[in-house]
């Protein structure tokens, strides 16, 4: 038995914890269980991954082949996204789809079908992958794709490891000249100007506005948006990035040695740090090349970042609703949350595409997220802003939850019912895969 | 070219090792006793570099093969890495001497013999680097794991008398003593993230340690500084302390 958690450090539980190096070491361990729960890296915030039988994947990581001309890879679920990055973009690769963080595994990308800045136009991982080899609860390997076992696919894609064990997957890499983004940032008064701005960035491949979630009034909103593009060789003007375009200097990799205490993150430091971040960017628009971990991974440079918390925690509220709702959905939501000032100083903004997916997170929509230190007020916070997200038709992404509770999972997820059936259905006599939050949430008795 | 033989290439440090070598450009060979975890690993780094790799079969505990083995490598070492270990089940330990023997057996028995033939080969080509996985543990016997504990003090012992005898011959020898590491061998364990470290800084350290010729490394630095004080505590005090 050990403590393990996911990266919000609430919660923090006692279980057993062991991984595996071959397909037979999985069936055995999956055969002599009576329940258990794929543990990527732990990225989720909350219990996604938690139960008192963990099966680690992370041993479970390696390259399987790569196709120079077409970019296919196939790698182990267990493969972090960072390896990949680290093996291929000084070959010419980037992922198609990144979240903010690149300390992720495939397992986990696909499971939680994850988004990036580019959502709009390259919609989610899950929207990438070819083929993918999924153990099944009762020892079966199972390939899926979406032409081949389509039903399949579709449920595990977002299906946050409830189907079975991914394997190993393939996916296509898209082609870089060089390791830089050509950068843009701009600012916003207020919601409404960074919203435009979002209606008006469209073309570009690369968007998301930092939101200053203090900022009140007419300022509610204000805010800096961020958008880019892969620089081609020709738009680099340094002398050493033209050198070496796709290989970067390692960066400084800081680290936070210990959970702070709880009361070194109140009001006041997060208002410093917001406001310091709004004067950075002056009035206008402001060009800039900058390298890719710098443009899509800023916080994975400070290791532990999520110690800062404190020990009590903390979780990241993320909903999305509607485009249509957009604007005044978005003004009252964002109005209760600067009210309560229980809020971060990390509040992302993104600006959705269409969507398809059976229990994937994104809809064509306006998607927020902020940090919460763990507290009863915020929980009950929440509870509110639930509501409010459920009345105008939008969800919570279960990769950042640890707290909703079944009913509002029922109300906003529109196949929950298809798919707790077909997961009684894969679990029924065998082995089961489930979650503390698959189980909060009602998709597991 | 440059050629390293990574023994015990299954391994977690192993494999972290044998990445950082592939991306410094050399040609490896992974030895390991199951071949079946062996060749995802070859697979994996000929996707990420270029080099060649050759996996060949070997256990440490069959001491008469292992001069055929190292005869009959294709590519003659310039660096020889003995990563494998066995931790052993310290509560069998007490009553079944056959667990005394495997321990006893991969730690020390099977990294000696194989050892030895290398540094023949390396004494009479006048070059050559042999790195050894020991362990903090032989720095002190603990009741936790003093049968793993005397096995690397004994390995420990003899890559310093190693070291001594080859010093004069331009072959170079260096013990790494790792404190905690997060690899499948510890993974159920819960360990002090502060003093425990990933195998890639093993790796690091290991690469780092060969090319400036260090003698013993210890990973994580404070490790050093910690068996330095664990020694130190009089017998009478340390057999006291349940540790
Ligand atoms: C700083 C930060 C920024 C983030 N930014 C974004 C973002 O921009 N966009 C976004 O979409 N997400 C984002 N996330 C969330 C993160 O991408 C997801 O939670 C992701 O699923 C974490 O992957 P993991 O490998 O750590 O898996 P874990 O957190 O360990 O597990 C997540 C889920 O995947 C399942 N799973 C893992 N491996 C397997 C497998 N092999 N087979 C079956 N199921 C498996 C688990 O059971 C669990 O349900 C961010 C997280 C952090 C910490
Ligand atoms: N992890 C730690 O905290 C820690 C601390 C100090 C020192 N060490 C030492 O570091 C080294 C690497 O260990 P690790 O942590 O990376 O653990 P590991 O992954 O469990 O590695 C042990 C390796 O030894 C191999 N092995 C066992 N018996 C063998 C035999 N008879 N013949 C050939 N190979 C054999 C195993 O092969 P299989 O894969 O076939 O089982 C495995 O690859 C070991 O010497 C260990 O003692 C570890």
């Amino acid at each position: 038995m050990r403590k393990i958690s996911d990266w919000g450090n609430y919660p923090i539980i006692e279980a057993e914890v062991s991984g595996f190096d071959t397909t037979d070491q999985l069936r055995e361990k999956i055969s002599n269980s009576g329940s258990m729960i794929a543990f990527g890296n732990g990225r989720s915030y909350g219990d996604a991954s938690l139960q008192s039988t963990i099966l680690l994947t992370r041993r479970f990581n390696k390259f399987l082949s790569f196709d120079d001309t077409s970019g296919t890879l196939t790698c182990q679920s267990g493969v972090m996204l960072s390896e990949i990055l680290d093996v291929f973009v000084p070959r010419g690769w980037f992922l198609p789809v990144t979240p903010g963080t690149k300390l992720i595994t495939l397992g986990g990308a696909i499971a939680a079908d994850v988004h990036g800045k580019n959502h709009h136009v390259s919609g989610s991982f899950g929207q990438h992958i070819l083929s993918m080899d999924v153990m099944r609860t009762d020892g079966s390997i199972i390939t899926c794709s979406p032409e081949e076992n389509t039903d399949f696919f579709k449920i595990t894609v977002g299906g946050m490891g409830l189907t079975g064990i991914i394997l190993k997957a393939t996916f296509r890499l898209k082609k870089i000249e060089t390791a830089y983004i050509r950068e843009e940032t701009l600012r916003a008064a207020n919601l409404s100007e960074i919203m435009d701005s979002f209606e008006t960035s469209g073309d570009w491949s690369y968007s998301v506005a930092w939101i200053d979630c203090l900022a009140k009034g007419d300022a509610l909103g204000r805010s800096i948006m961020m958008r880019g593009e892969h620089a081609s060789a020709s738009e680099l003007v340094n002398a050493s990035h033209k050198h070496e375009p796709l290989n970067l200097k390692p960066g400084l990799q800081l680290s936070v040695p210990f959970a702070f205490p709880n009361f070194a993150l109140n009001k006041l430091t997060m208002k410093a740090f917001n406001w310091a971040y709004y004067n950075k960017c002056r009035p206008g628009t402001h060009r800039s090349i900058v390298d890719y971990n710098a443009f899509f991974y800023p916080l994975d440079a400070i290791a532990h970042w999520n110690r800062i918390y404190g020990k009590r925690g903390f979780t990241q509220y993320q909903f999305v609703i509607p485009k249509a709702a957009g604007r005044e959905g978005m003004q009252k939501i964002l109005k209760r949350i600067t009210e309560s000032g229980l809020g971060s100083f990390l509040a992302v903004l993104k600006l959705f595409g269409e969507q398809e997916g059976f229990m994937s997170f994104p809809m064509a929509g306006y998607t927020l997220a902020l940090d919460f230190p763990i507290s009863l007020k915020a929980m009950d916070l929440f509870k509110e802003l639930d509501a409010m997200v459920a009345d105008y038709g939008g969800r919570l992404y279960l990769a950042k939850d640890s707290r909703m509770d079944a009913e509002m999972f029922n109300k906003t997820y529109p196949n929950v019912a298809d798919f707790r059936q077909a997961i009684t259905l894969l679990n029924e006599g065998n082995t089961k895969f489930e979650s503390l939050q698959s189980k909060r949430i009602g998709i597991t008795g | 070219m440059k050629n390293i033989l990574i023994l015990g290439a299954t391994s977690d440090m192993a494999q972290a090792i044998a990445k950082k070598y592939a991306a410094e450009g050399w040609n490896l060979t992974l030895a390991a006793r199951n071949m079946e975890l062996l060749h995802p690993i070859a697979s994996d780094l000929r996707v990420r570099s270029k080099i060649e790799i050759i996996s060949l079969e070997f256990d440490a505990l069959e001491f008469s093969n292992h001069r055929t083995f190292y005869d009959s490598l294709a590519n003659p070492p310039d660096v020889v890495i003995c990563v494998f270990g066995y931790m052993g089940d310290q509560m069998l330990a007490r009553t079944d001497f056959n667990e005394v023997q495997k321990t006893i057996g991969v730690n020390y028995t099977g990294a000696v013999s194989i050892l030895n033939i290398v540094a023949e080969d390396f004494e009479k080509r006048g070059k050559g680097s042999i790195a050894g996985i020991s362990s903090v543990a032989g720095d002190r016997g603990r009741q936790s794991n003093y049968i793993y504990g005397s096995a690397k003090a004994g390995f420990s012992a003899y890559l310093s008398g190693l070291r001594n005898r080859l010093a004069q011959s331009g072959v170079h020898v260096m013990s790494v003593k790792p404190g905690f590491c997060y690899t499948k061998m510890t993974e159920s364990l819960e360990l002090p993230s502060a003093l425990t470290a990933d195998p890639e800084q093993v790796a690091n350290a290991v690469f780092k340690g060969l090319e400036k010729k260090q003698n013993v490394v210890y990973t994580l630095w404070m490790w050093r500084w910690i068996m330095l004080i664990i020694r130190h505590i009089p017998e009478s005090i340390f057999k006291k302390m349940g540790m």
